[in-house]
């Protein structure tokens, strides 16, 4: 989870059944990005708890991350990508991994009015995305279908 | 808490299995392979993704569930130019490229195979070493980005932790002109709920 400035961009490689959560504001000078692993933090079964990876509390996180730079939450908008299945078997928690972390983000969205601007998700396959907070452009490169804007 | 000691006791188990692993590779392929263990380290999750090259390396890679006594997830990588090597001497098909899908049925099922046979030499090794009953699910093969093959196995531990032990083995071929290093990984990640077990079953605690 990182925030930046304009014209700083930012970004994940690799994303697979992982989920990356952008939230920018309209008048485009910080953006943050957040690497969901999991969609719910009460699947956590220790004490060293990392908010970012959890899309409950990782939404949230971020937002205040936003705050302290002055950013409404009134004014922030999101873009997310991946959520893919890379391995169609699985056993307890990996099971449908990709599609739960994309409905968990999205919930988590809704109940905080964030309008979900752009989406790249679902499928086998991994991403590498890149946002730039100048053009609030995110984009998607994936092996072999080569990059796209969104 | 897991000091150098525990680790060093999961390097040379590690080496057991990747001896045993190394000779199933060598007789399937008709080449001198050698497979070793260089350490056994106690990482990020971008650690673990360095290691194989970087989260954005594309490789083949094989994945099976771990099952039984104890519990984890096993990765078999090669770099496309080290996959497409083994993978045409095996099909005798040298069209045969990871780089260009949709790739061909026996392709897809030899490079199966072959993790399955590696992982099955290295855990039979593992097992008889450790007195555990360890099994693994059929094959999975995926070819694109390190990242996101491997941060499939990372789903259970990250539950526990952010950090996990890899038992990383790297695998080369001896040829005339010495040790080629191809590349390729073979990477054993324990669920954290079955750290107490192995160390158990090797006499630490």
């Amino acid at each position: 989870m990182n925030i930046v400035e304009r014209p700083t961009k930012i970004r994940t490689s690799g994303l697979g059944s992982c989920v990356g959560v952008v939230l920018y504001d309209d008048m485009k000078r910080f953006a943050g990005l957040l690497h969901v692993m999991l969609p719910d933090s009460s699947l956590g079964k220790s004490d060293c708890v990392n908010v970012a990876k959890f899309a409950d509390t990782g939404v949230v996180a971020l937002i205040e991350l936003l705050k302290a730079e002055g950013v409404r939450t009134q004014s922030l908008k999101a873009k997310i990508a991946g959520g893919s299945q890379m391995f169609q078997f699985g056993s307890g928690d990996t099971i449908r991994i990709g599609p739960r972390n994309v409905e968990a983000v999205k919930k988590e969205l809704k109940r905080l009015s964030i309008p979900l601007v752009a989406e790249d998700t679902g499928g086998s396959i991994g991403r590498t995305i890149e946002f730039d907070p100048a053009t609030s452009i995110l984009n998607v490169r994936k092996v072999n279908q080569g990059s796209k804007e969104i | 808490m897991i000091t150098e000691m525990h680790l060093d006791i999961l390097k040379e188990t590690g080496n057991v299995g990747a001896a045993h692993a190394a000779t199933s590779m060598s007789l399937l392929l008709d080449r001198k392979i050698d497979m070793f263990v260089p350490n056994v380290e106690l990482v990020s999750f971008d650690g673990v993704f360095n290691l194989a090259g970087g989260a954005e390396t594309i490789v083949a890679g094989i994945f099976q569930r771990i099952e039984g006594d104890l519990s984890g997830s096993m990765f078999f990588v090669l770099p496309l130019e080290s996959a497409n090597y083994f993978i045409q001497r095996l099909i005798g098909d040298v069209s045969f490229d990871f780089n260009s899908p949709p790739l061909s049925d026996i392709g897809i099922s030899a490079m199966q195979e072959l993790g399955s046979i590696l992982s099955g030499s290295y855990l039979s090794a593992l097992s008889d070493f450790t007195g555990l009953k360890i099994y693994s699910t059929v094959p999975s093969l995926s070819v694109d980005m390190v990242g996101a093959i491997i941060s499939f196995g990372l789903i259970e531990v990250s539950h526990h932790c952010d950090e996990v032990i890899v038992i990383d083995t790297q695998i080369c071929e001896e040829s005339a002109v010495g040790r080629t290093s191809i590349d390729g990984h073979f990477f054993f990640l324990p669920d954290p709920s079955s750290y107490t077990t192995i160390f158990r079953s090797l006499g630490v605690s």
